[in-house]
């Protein structure tokens, strides 16, 4: 392992991420990131040939419950947490880039 | 009037004979907030007026002899939603949110009558462990105010070491609870992975955010997680399990004939010896009153750091994919097009950590680093909590140091996050596997005069053993009864 990630994986990822990122803050967030990479290669290291992975300590499996509406009935509060507004909707700028041509 | 020399029981005994009214009360928490705050800075926001209301109508009520926690006013960490009252998970990305709804834990506190003061700092989204992080303000280590109180929890901590309140709600993901509680000298409790529900916690890494109590007491402790813990039918990893009635059976704490681990990697590199030192002592204490030591091996545990880093900050990045400046929140100004709405609003919304986290997540989650980060992190984590299962087989309890230093300073470790992560190294482990652990007040550093926390972990929904050997340290120590000289230096 060990390779580094490098500037332009960082940007990939950023992308995928939906962050951008400045060239100065680039120069601080690669090394950082590349630090902190250098520790998970410890992992690599590591045998895990037949280890279960595990994702969760909960035993609950699939648990069920009716299917009812509660606590409805906010438009208006949760609507005051958006951003911006129009005529009792979500305000949002249009989705066709229209910057450019 | 400082929340030092009392406790829930007596508070509530005051109240009840009508020596105290609730208002009085809190009034005394508004008094000592705003005597300490302003060096402090453990708090985001006060709920002085809801708070003052509640209280009156409490007293109008009265206050019944099985209303323990009526009146008692406490505080809330600012990731937990709290309806109509703002929570900003100490995000510039929430920094006007309003919750049309109360956290489980919240709406438990609420109908028991406890009153909610106001909503504590923390490292923005609880990611952090100097409370550095938020984008807000810094909070102090009331003990030392160049130093920091710890993190996640930080504004929680503190509070409750500037006798601010009893007790305030954290979460703890990789130690957000027990750290600081061990910088500052208090009770910090994270239960059992499914003993409290998440719902309205802001999340942060599901598989590892519980919710839990930093407290003067552990008795008072025990009282207020089993006002929190239970199923919830909107968390579905809560536990069917029953809650004990855990302050009632401390009556029969004993730590005669206890078994003890006590892993030799707690003590190895990277642990400050001025901690060690005083742990040492602890568990002689342990020894003394009765209690068998035992020194095992958990050889995984070195690898709880860069397991964690890739596990957490992949969930992170996932859960924090809601904030989008869509629906709520913070939006990006002079936006062009959809894209540049997601992009902009969310490198301008969150902070410098929660990015890196996001960028870990992301790399960790991606195609062709799936299997050797995401995958072997979960195998990793398979053999960690396959060390506690083993240990645990044949010990009640595992015994060491919370965290590997007292407070640092301010500024010392928050331009370097690789640093900042090592703090971590022994309390994540406890995340991983999903155990119960709890940090108590054990001394203080000969180096510096600092509080030094002790961790005690063990079985899953076994709360009761950790709060039963903590009960009985602090009966027969005194470490938890000092308390800070704010604004002069100890």
């Amino acid at each position: 392992m060990a390779e580094k990630l490098g500037r332009e994986a960082a940007k990939h990822v950023a992308e995928l991420a939906k962050l951008s990122f400045t060239d100065q803050e680039l120069d601080q967030f690669v090394p950082q990131l590349e630090e902190t990479m250098h520790l998970f290669d410890d992992l690599q290291q590591m045998d895990t040939t037949g280890v279960e992975p595990m994702y969760s300590p909960t035993t609950e499996v699939n648990g069920m419950r009716e299917d009812v509406a509660e606590k409805s009935g906010q438009k208006e509060a949760l609507l005051q947490n958006a951003p911006e507004t129009k005529n009792g909707l979500i305000k949002v700028p249009a989705i066709i880039d229209e910057s450019e041509d | 009037m400082a929340f030092y020399d009392t406790d829930i029981e007596q508070l509530h005994a005051a109240l009840v004979n009508k020596q105290v009214s609730a208002s009085e009360l809190t009034k005394a928490a508004f008094d000592q907030i705003k005597a300490t705050d302003d060096q402090v800075q453990a708090f985001l926001a006060l709920n002085e007026e809801a708070a003052l209301k509640q209280a009156a109508a409490i007293d109008q009520a009265g206050i019944k002899d099985d209303q323990l926690l009526a009146g008692i006013p406490l505080a809330v960490k600012d990731n937990i939603v709290t309806k109509g009252l703002t929570t900003t998970a100490a995000s510039k990305m929430l920094a006007n949110f309003k919750p049309v709804y109360d956290a489980t834990v919240v709406e438990k506190l609420a109908a028991a009558g406890v009153i909610n003061v106001g909503k504590t700092n923390l490292d923005e989204f609880a990611m952090g462990s100097s409370t550095e992080n938020s984008a807000f303000q810094t909070t102090k280590n009331p003990w030392d105010l160049t130093r920091v109180p710890g993190g996640s929890s930080g504004g929680s901590a503190a509070a409750v070491a500037a006798g601010d309140v009893l007790a305030a709600l954290g979460t703890d993901t990789g130690g957000s609870i027990r750290q600081p509680a061990s910088f500052t000298g208090v009770v910090g409790m994270k239960p059992t992975y499914g003993r409290v529900s998440r719902w309205g916690i802001i999340a942060f890494g599901s598989s590892f955010d519980q919710v839990g109590w930093l407290s003067r007491s552990v008795k008072d402790n025990a009282y207020l997680l089993e006002a929190i813990a239970g199923r919830d039918e909107h968390d579905l990893t809560s536990a069917k399990k029953e809650v004990p009635h855990f302050a009632a059976n401390l009556a029969k704490a004993d730590v005669k004939g206890l078994k003890i681990a006590v892993p030799k990697e707690y003590f190895g590199e990277g642990i400050d010896a001025d901690v060690k030192e005083v742990v040492e002592a602890a568990l002689k204490h342990y020894e003394s009153l009765g209690a068998i030591i035992d020194e095992v091996s958990m050889p995984h545990t070195k690898y709880g750091i860069p397991a964690y880093y890739i596990l957490a900050s992949s969930e992170a990045s996932s859960n924090l994919q809601r904030y989008d400046g869509i629906r709520y929140g913070f939006r990006a100004e002079d936006v062009k097009n959809l894209e540049d709405v997601y992009v902009r609003t969310r490198s301008e919304g969150f902070g410098a950590e929660v990015k890196r986290r996001i960028m870990l997540g992301t790399f960790s989650l991606s195609a062709g680093s799936y299997d050797a980060y995401f995958a072997k992190a979960a195998k990793v984590r398979r053999l960690i909590a396959d060390d506690f299962t083993k240990v645990l087989a044949d010990h009640d309890l595992i015994m060491g140091p919370t965290a590997v230093s007292t407070a640092f300073k301010v500024g010392e470790e928050s331009s370097d996050p690789n640093k900042m992560y090592l703090n971590d190294l022994l309390t994540v482990t406890a995340n991983m596997a999903g155990l119960p652990g709890m940090s108590i007040p054990a001394g203080f550093s000969k180096q510096n005069g600092l509080p030094v926390g002790l961790q005690i972990i063990g079985k899953a929904f076994d709360e009761q053993a950790v709060y039963d050997a903590g009960y009985v340290f602090e009966q027969t120590t005194d470490f938890h009864k000092q308390t800070p000289r704010l604004g002069g230096q100890n």
